[in-house]
């Protein structure tokens, strides 16, 4: 992976992103660019290469060709990421958890960060109730937080909401919306990209079929604009999907 | 690094029934192997019934009674007895398991005893019965037993020689014995010579009856000649078989701490591997492990924290251990640091083995299996006793304990504890390349498995 010139206009740059295991393809040749504040929804179905291209970015896994940058910068390391399954300790606390990773991220002042994060997530009154005893939806929250530590100027989220109910996940996306970071997402949720995000990319089977807003997508296959699901698949019936 | 570390110290406190066992079945073990290598075993409980009739337990060898019953009881010493009065109740006392074996003097012992010694013809013989239920107590009780029994048979066997010996020197040198209550001398073989040769003398020389009394002469030197060697060939009999021990140069390790050394081992073998694979294991079940590898943290940095934390608490758990069983059994103190290094050494190896398999499975409870199922054939080869198998099943048990930590840290061990040669240079040697290749296995193993 190299690193291309990048700049603050353009925070995140992926060019020709390819990723193969063994001889199955799951990326192929995925190029992008985000500008600053953008919430991304990457939606496509089961096996297009959503959690591929997240991991990725995020650093996880290494892409056998292309490029991407972020600010110019090598993406993994700068990026938050959170994970679809919450990455925490069952066992330690929600200020532990947060200590433990601000600690390894090398934050400048650890605790302020945790103090920071509790409020923020609305959980400073449980911050030393185990993990494991939380909701899924405020586990959601503390790992989103994790994701947030460092202050990343992109935030990668993989199927935030797919483990909880819709009172939990409204609240997610409240949050969310409200960090005004950069946000790359991924969902099988198409009212949630509808709501939500100002751009889609569709991906199926490892290739990126279409980027733009969630109106562009629908006039792209000229169906109802109140209905993304069924402009997606339209859409995706038509490129032969 | 340091911070992991915190972090798993913090989880392992906090998951007190998993700290309870890898603490408590160390030292479960040290006491068990304290206890019985402190203790001698207990004698078995084992019914008696004597069918001799009092006053008829006795044979009589020439001029001496032997009281055959009398030695028969000498059992008593090595159990723990149960008289009964009948054989049926002997038996039945092994079949409803108040005694692990039944011993019976049948009634015509003394007589089969005297006719076996006087005519070279008889059986005595002890009746055993034995509790089939338990195997291995059946084996002791019948060991313990047939000792006695041999004892027994030795020392009649001297008894009835120190008779017979004393008989022939009767007969050589002449004396008194009692017959049904008489007095009776015996002239002995040399008086007569003595008799006839002045007899002899006193004869004219052409007397007929000194050819016939010089053949008695004759005779008579030849058997005091005879019988003069019968003592002590006789006493050699009553001790047939004198063991000759010789030391070979080198010492060896004393088995109670060759013992101990074992007991502290397979304890260190299951808390090093358990708590390497299964740390490293929820790692991945927390879902923490690519959040942690994507730069917080290298795989080799994580799986050195988690050979760290593993062979750091096993060493400390093991040296209270060794502590502990040398209340029981002497183990040199004066070489403890050799214990601290020997302890660390093979629980870093054994943490090196368990992170490898936790490096493998992506399940908490699947490692601690895993690696819980891979100890106990890894510790039963390195056990296997030389002489136990044919060469070239031996060859290969030795190989495959070559490859594994079990074997040389039980050498390092051992020979940390009681100060013996070859010393725990060598052995540390192959831990130290034991870990550095199981270290090599787990980073492997995590490129390969870890993104599934």
């Amino acid at each position: 992976m190299s690193t291309a010139a990048g700049n603050h206009a353009t925070p995140l740059a992926v060019h020709g992103l390819t990723k193969r295991f063994g001889a199955r393809t799951a990326l192929q040749s995925v190029t992008f660019q985000l500008a600053p504040g953008e919430l991304v929804g990457i939606v496509g179905p089961n096996g297009a290469g959503k959690t591929t291209l997240l991991s990725i970015l995020a650093g996880v896994l290494a892409p056998d060709e292309g490029e991407l940058s972020l600010s110019g910068r090598d993406v993994g390391w700068w990026a938050g990421w959170v994970p679809q399954s919450p990455a925490l300790y069952s066992k330690l606390s929600v200020a532990e958890n947060l200590r433990l990773f601000a600690r390894l991220e090398k934050v400048a002042d650890p605790e302020a960060a945790v103090q920071g994060m509790l409020r923020q997530i609305d959980l400073a009154d449980r911050a030393d109730e185990e993990v494991g005893r939380l909701s899924g939806g405020n586990q959601q929250r503390v790992n989103i937080a994790i994701g947030l530590l460092s202050e990343p100027s992109l935030l990668l989220l993989d199927e935030p909401s797919a483990s909880l109910d819709p009172r939990q996940r409204e609240r997610l996306w409240e949050f969310i919306s409200g960090l005004g970071t950069t946000v790359v997402f991924s969902t099988h949720d198409v009212g949630e990209v509808e709501r939500y995000a100002t751009r889609v990319l569709l991906l199926a089977d490892g290739e990126l079929l279409f980027t733009g807003t969630p109106a562009e997508l629908e006039q792209a296959v000229g169906g109802d604009p109140r209905d993304l699901e069924a402009a997606l698949v339209s859409f995706l019936h038509q490129r032969g999907h | 690094m340091r911070w992991l570390l915190v972090k798993d110290l913090q989880i392992l406190r906090r998951s007190p029934l998993l700290v309870g066992l890898l603490v408590v079945y160390p030292i479960a073990i040290a006491l068990m192997i304290g206890f019985a290598l402190s203790s001698p075993p207990g004698k078995p409980t084992v019914a008696f019934y004597n069918e001799v009739p009092k006053g008829r337990g006795t044979i009589s060898l020439g001029s001496q009674k032997l009281d055959v019953a009398g030695y028969a009881s000498d059992l008593f010493r090595s159990v723990q007895p149960i008289k009964t009065h009948s054989r049926a109740e002997a038996i039945a006392a092994v079949r409803d398991g108040r005694a692990l074996a039944a011993v019976i003097i049948p009634a015509d012992l003394p007589q089969q005893v005297q006719s076996l010694i006087t005519q070279g013809v008889g059986s005595p013989t002890v009746q055993l019965y034995l509790n089939n239920k338990d195997p291995i107590e059946r084996q002791y009780v019948d060991q313990a037993i047939s000792a006695r029994i041999n004892q027994v048979e030795q020392a009649v066997s001297k008894q009835v020689l120190r008779v017979a010996i004393n008989d022939l020197q009767q007969v050589l040198n002449g004396g008194s014995v009692q017959i049904l209550g008489q007095t009776v001398r015996l002239l002995g073989l040399r008086n007569a010579r003595t008799i006839v040769q002045g007899t002899l003398a006193s004869l004219p020389r052409d007397s007929p009856l000194r050819p016939a009394l010089s053949q008695v002469i004759s005779f008579a030197d030849l058997a005091i000649q005879g019988l003069g060697f019968a003592k002590p060939v006789l006493g050699t009999i009553g001790t047939p078989l004198t063991v000759n021990e010789t030391q070979l140069a080198g010492r060896t390790t004393p088995t109670d701490a060759y013992a101990a050394a074992i007991a502290v081992i397979v304890s260190l073998m299951f808390v090093a591997m358990l708590l390497a694979a299964g740390m490293l294991a929820l790692e991945r079940s927390e879902h923490a492990y690519p959040r942690l590898i994507r730069g917080l943290v290298t795989p080799g940095g994580l799986l050195s924290e988690k050979v760290s934390l593993a062979g750091g608490c096993a060493t400390l758990v093991t040296l209270v251990m060794a502590a502990f069983v040398s209340l029981f059994v002497h183990l040199d103190w004066a070489r403890f640091e050799l214990w601290v290094l020997a302890l660390a050494f093979a629980s870093v190896a054994f943490g090196a083995l368990g992170v490898a398999i936790g490096a493998v499975a992506r399940e908490v409870s699947a490692a601690s299996l895993m690696a819980f199922l891979v100890s106990l054939p890894i510790a039963f080869v390195a056990l296997v006793p030389a002489s136990a198998v044919s060469g070239a099943l031996k060859t290969v048990l030795d190989v495959i304990a070559f490859l594994f930590p079990f074997k040389a840290a039980l050498q390092a061990v051992s020979n940390a504890l009681s100060g013996t040669s070859p010393g725990i240079g060598l052995p540390l040697l192959h831990l130290a390349v034991l870990t550095a290749v199981f270290g090599g296995l787990a980073v492997l193993a995590m490129r390969r498995f870890a993104s599934r």
